[in-house]
């Protein structure tokens, strides 16, 4: 375990290394963010007075190797756009995130549960037939799409929730709902089809003559064991989750870390963007190792 | 149905003589969901082959007398069945050409990032182990960033154009092909097949193009069809948030935006494209399972003319 711990810590290490590196140059190979900031009539002596303050009148090397000191004691500088350290930012945005994703997951994790195993439980059946379209119109549909058709429904003409924002529980409902359906959709495609893989397998036989009844089959002996590559997926969507739902929270004014690194790209905001990358890189690795040691706790012929 | 009754009668042996296509059609007709699935698809590929040449004109055909004309309404003709834009241009016209850009991306983008990724996971999975973590340290790198951000950052570096949207999307997807043919590699190169054209003096080269591709293949291909749905809709989240396709070029997912600030008024603006993207990812899952079924030999059985009663009978009895 602690031999993994290193390995993965290592990987993880060095990969991000080398997004810090390419994300710094690449976004300073857009220009620096002066004529963005000062009005359109700022003089030259103006602008040069900004490039001084921020640093960005150095080599580009010389910042490079300055960001990382700073990085390496915990500093990792202000944003531009809102004078503050970058890093409160960022985690102000990520704590929103958070929450959006864990709400969605885990309403996701349980109904596709639920869903997936009644639909392998009778394979071919009315429910597997209703449950396996649905699912694969989940997983097909555009996410904007559903958002924007959503707010003209429930919130335009329904008027029952709020179309952007937040503040309340009911803000919450449609990013909710809208982020919920891809992940559902693939979720119970992946328990149908390892359910039925493990269902028609020998100890279920067994259970079977042996007179178990079907609700112990399902929940006890074959769920455990088909939890394996659902967990490989979910892990997948929950990433992609953390990540910060771009659209979705764009569409819907909410203030999580995707719509404030797509912001800050736009705003050429680079602390925020360098500061956001790493918080979710961060938050993803402690993720990858979680899944890791469920894979362990479900399997015990997993061993690391 | 009727048909099936005739199958079976053709002795076993030599079923495989009508060759490989009548086969597969064969077993196309038994899934209703992915016949139709394919007829669709066949139609989008149609519009987007001709589409700009047949419509090109009418699509681009500004009329301020029918900004967003409401759909259903066939006294313009039969080109306004769903409505127009907000400049009065026919949106089934528009759709029909969108198909064109939205295809090319997206098929763009899957050929190339199926080439390199298959040929970097055969050389990860054939070649020793340093090679191998190399390879797959790059796929790391290119996982642990979120697709969407990344293509936002290189487009907002790079002109926005079809062939960088392509490259962008492309470099996103390699890992997933990267990993399952290095996976299936490592497998498949421990079987006796290949170890007794190892032995027979077959050279690396012919090993791999003879006897390893040729198993990786179906998989492969079942991957890039559900990836062609993926990517579509990557290039249509890019195109809506504005740094994807660029006007007067059009796909879908840019003419959902578009018709976005006319959500209340006139809802059929962004609804008609997003339909198109939705049953395109949807034929393209169909299809994608059928294949999984289909290209597999273990599982074709249930495609085939037999019932499933059959199959029970044959192996009880064997």
């Amino acid at each position: 375990m602690i031999q993994l711990i290193r390995q993965r810590t290592l990987a993880s290490f060095l990969s991000l290394v080398g997004l810090i590196v390419l994300v710094f140059f690449l976004s300073r190979l857009t220009g620096d963010p002066t004529n963005l900031f000062l009005p359109i009539d700022a003089t030259q002596e103006m602008k040069d007075q900004f490039r001084a303050l921020h640093g960005y009148d150095d080599p580009i090397l010389e910042q490079f190797g300055r960001y990382v000191w700073d990085v390496l004691h915990l500093d990792f500088g202000d944003s531009v756009r809102r004078a503050r350290p970058a890093i409160g930012v960022v985690l102000e945005a990520f704590t929103w995130t958070l929450r959006l994703a864990l709400i969605t997951m885990t309403l996701v994790t349980i109904s596709a549960i639920i869903v997936g195993s009644l639909a392998a439980f009778r394979a071919g059946g009315f429910f597997d037939r209703f449950a396996s379209l649905l699912s694969l119109i989940g997983a097909s549909a555009p996410d904007f799409w559903i958002a924007i058709v959503a707010i003209v429904i429930f919130a335009v003409t329904l008027g029952w929730v709020p179309t952007s924002g937040t503040g309340s529980v009911w803000h919450w409902i449609l990013p909710v709902g809208v982020l919920f359906i891809r992940p559902f959709g693939l979720i119970v495609q992946v328990v149908r089809g390892s359910m039925i893989t493990a269902l028609s397998s020998a100890y279920v036989k067994t259970a079977r003559a042996k007179g178990v009844k079907n609700t112990p089959i399902i929940f006890v002996h074959t769920l455990r064991n088909a939890m394996l590559p659902v967990i490989t997926v979910m892990g997948d969507q929950a990433a992609a989750l953390l990540n910060g739902a771009v659209i979705v929270e764009t569409i819907f004014g909410f203030p999580g870390v995707g719509k404030l690194m797509i912001d800050s790209i736009l705003q050429r905001d680079f602390n925020v963007v360098l500061a956001a990358i790493m918080v979710t890189a961060i938050a993803i690795f402690i993720m990858n190792l979680l899944i890791d040691m469920a894979y362990a706790a479900l399997d015990p012929r997993i061993r690391y | 149905m009727a048909m099936s009754e005739t199958l079976p009668t053709s002795e076993p042996v030599k079923t495989s003589e009508p060759g490989a296509v009548m086969r597969l059609a064969k077993m196309l007709t038994r899934d209703r969901f992915a016949l139709v699935a394919a007829i669709f698809l066949v139609i989008v590929v149609l519009c987007a082959l001709f589409g700009p040449a047949l419509l090109g004109d009418a699509a681009t055909a500004q009329n301020l007398r029918g900004r967003n004309a409401p759909p259903f309404a066939f006294e313009r003709g039969w080109l306004f069945v769903l409505g127009a834009d907000a400049l009065g241009r026919p949106l089934l016209a528009r759709i029909v050409v969108a198909a064109q850009n939205t295809m090319m991306v997206a098929a763009g983008a899957v050929v190339f990032s199926m080439t390199v990724g298959a040929t970097l996971g055969l050389i990860a999975g054939y070649a020793g182990k340093t090679i191998s973590q190399v390879i797959m340290r790059l796929a790391d790198v290119i996982m642990s960033f979120p697709s969407l951000l990344l293509a936002v950052i290189v487009l907002y570096i790079l002109p926005p154009s079809v062939t960088n949207l392509i490259i962008v999307l492309a470099i996103t997807r390699i890992p997933v092909y990267l990993r399952t043919t290095r996976a299936e590699v490592l497998e498949i190169r421990e079987r006796m097949f290949v170890q007794a054209a190892k032995v027979m003096g077959a050279s690396h080269l012919r090993i791999i193009f003879r006897h390893i591709l040729p198993v990786v293949a179906p998989t492969l291909i079942t991957i890039a069809t559900l990836d062609f749905a993926f990517v579509m809709l990557a290039e249509s989240s890019l195109s809506f948030l504005g740094i994807g396709i660029q006007p007067p070029d059009i796909t879908w997912g840019l003419m959902v935006s578009q018709g976005r600030p006319y959500l209340t008024s006139a809802w059929w603006l962004a609804f008609w494209p997003g339909l198109a993207i939705i049953l395109t990812t949807l034929s393209l899952n169909l299809l994608s399972n059928w294949m999984r079924i289909a290209l597999d030999p273990m599982q074709r059985w249930r495609l085939e003319g037999r019932t499933k009663s059959d199959k029970a009978g044959e192996t009880s009895n064997g």
